[in-house]
């Protein structure tokens, strides 16, 4: 029996939003996975930035995803290179390609997951870790395809 | 107008290299000054001659450098942005300062000490950013994790292997064994690199560049000046930094389409070194490659056109990148993975030394070296060096 994922160490991380992101996590913390697109030509892009880089608009808007994604790449961290890691592992950092955004990547990671089932091209969904600074990150499993 | 063999590198200073935290008491400031003073001395200058200084990764503080030196005046100072991506565009930038006549004597210099922050969790370090929260919130604590990213989608793309990762760590140590200033020369077999720990799979120990402590300084001026001075001129027949935007923040956006993604960022940078030098990939003697992680070297070979995009693998694994018999030797020195993590200067090193003819695993008749800066953020940078 493989190993199962975790979610990464809650210390490392700190949110802190302007108003181009906040949008992002504020629909996180309500359990809802957005992503934003271009309110001029549609194209979205991750992470939010104050400019469409296709048309130059700053008009934005956040449509709700299905939470459904691909598995683009990933990594298996098993040994912590700080202390702060150690209760925590194994976790796996993964790209997450999200098809109903145009195929944009999420920087996340899979949590519950048997080290020996992940492979890239795996369908993925999303799944919350909420942690006890009241932030919510979007995190994904995989989904049972048997 | 282009910089295209007009400048060359004139004089060559390092500190040893040492294990991470073991040059203390000596500060940092103190190592760069010493590889400072050691290159204007290998030139047959003073530090009085110094009149620029061109660096990268933030750079160090030059009046400092000219109170702590005595330097009574300086014309240029510049920093390339970005981190150790500029190692190699450093050189350039300096070569520009000259040929454009803002200067005549700038010295590049790089150094790194690693008693309080370890290279290993750099980003754990990171205050927190609006920007930053979308990486720093998946656990990615040092580089390594990120780039283990890129090689795992590097070999589901290509069929890319550990095979092919432990040939570079391998070669690389067995350069490392003939360099007596080198801080790894242990052995190293297969059973040593598959029995090492995994860190970020699919990078192991071994895919890791060293944590070391040291400077290094190179004296930038004109050809026609160099040859005047005490050592045989190494020129500076091109060199280029920036990139595409499909590469951008790289590690930082991961956002890259496929092709940029399975890379080390370098190719338009190669397009525009080979262009400015007026050679081609066929015509490099041997390459020192930015090697912080085992597979970003494949990815660089590629981008430099020494083999086909996703063919990396398989040309290391021919033994082209091996000292004994390969036709591109490849970190000569025993790069970062073994000899020491001088934040890239060593590469400009061993490309001074081989040109010399003076390295300690000498390349016969090297007379085109390829130096590059690390696949990381923008800019990333190449320089190609000629005797
Ligand atoms: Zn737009």
């Amino acid at each position: 029996m493989s190993e199962i994922s975790k979610a990464p160490p809650p210390e490392l991380f700190t949110l802190t939003t302007d108003q181009w992101t906040k949008p992002f996590w504020e629909a996180a913390a309500a359990h809802r996975l957005v992503a934003p697109k271009c309110g001029c030509c549609s194209t979205f892009r991750m992470p939010p930035t104050p400019f469409c880089p296709n048309c130059l608009s700053q008009a934005l808007e956040w449509p709700e995803l299905s939470g459904h994604g691909v598995l683009y790449s990933y990594t298996i961290v098993a040994r912590a290179i700080i202390p702060e890691m150690a209760a925590h592992l194994p976790y796996v950092p993964a790209l997450v390609e999200l098809p109903d955004a145009g195929g944009v990547r999420l920087i996340t990671n899979i949590v519950g997951a048997p080290l020996d089932a992940l492979e890239i091209g795996c369908p993925v969904e999303v799944v919350w870790d909420d942690r006890p600074d009241g932030v919510s990150i979007p995190c994904f499993r995989l989904v049972r395809t048997d | 107008m282009t910089i295209r063999d007009k400048t060359a590198i004139a004089g060559l200073g390092s500190t040893p290299y040492y294990k991470r935290g073991t040059s203390l008491p000596q500060t940092l400031p103190e190592l760069v000054c010493k590889a400072i003073i050691a290159a204007v001395d290998d030139a047959g200058l003073t530090v009085k001659d110094i009149d620029g200084f061109a660096y990268y990764s933030e750079g160090f503080d030059t009046p400092y450098l000219m109170e702590t030196l005595g330097i009574p005046e300086i014309r240029y100072t510049a920093t390339l942005t970005g981190s150790g991506g500029g190692s190699a565009g450093a050189v350039g930038l300096a070569a520009s300062a000259i040929v454009s006549g803002m200067a005549e004597t700038v010295v590049v210099v790089g150094g790194t000490q690693m008693a309080e922050q370890r290279f290993g969790s750099l980003m754990s370090a990171y205050p927190q950013t609006p920007e930053n929260a979308f990486f720093s919130s998946a656990g990615l604590v040092g580089p390594g994790h990120m780039f283990a990213l890129l090689a795992r989608r590097h070999m589901h793309l290509y069929g890319t292997t550990r095979e092919h990762f432990a040939e570079v760590a391998i070669s690389t140590r067995l350069n490392a064994m003939r360099n007596p200033g080198a801080v790894m020369r242990k052995p190293m077999s297969r059973d040593d690199y598959f029995n090492a720990p995994m860190i970020a799979d699919p990078c192991c120990l071994f895919d890791f560049c060293l944590e070391t402590d040291g400077a290094i300084a190179v004296v930038v001026t004109s050809t026609e000046r160099a040859r005047d001075l005490r050592r045989d001129p190494v020129r500076i027949l091109a060199s280029t930094h920036g990139g595409g935007r499909d590469w951008g923040r790289a590690l930082y956006w991961m956002n890259m389409p496929d092709e940029a993604f399975a890379s080390g960022g370098h190719a338009p940078v190669a397009r525009g070194l080979y262009a400015q030098a007026g050679v081609t990939p066929g015509d490099i003697d041997c390459a020192q490659i930015y090697d912080h992680f085992s597979p970003m070297v494949i990815t660089q070979l590629e981008d430099y056109g020494f083999c086909g995009k996703g063919e990396g693998g398989p040309f290391v694994a021919s033994g082209a990148i091996r000292y004994d018999g390969g036709s591109l030797p490849v970190n000569t020195d025993g790069g970062q993975l073994s000899a020491g993590y001088i934040w890239g200067m060593s590469h400009v090193r061993e490309g001074v030394e081989q040109l010399r003819g003076t390295a300690v695993s000498q390349v016969a008749d090297a007379e085109l070296v390829l130096v590059t800066g690390g696949p990381s953020s923008l800019p990333v940078s190449g320089l190609i060096l000629a005797k």
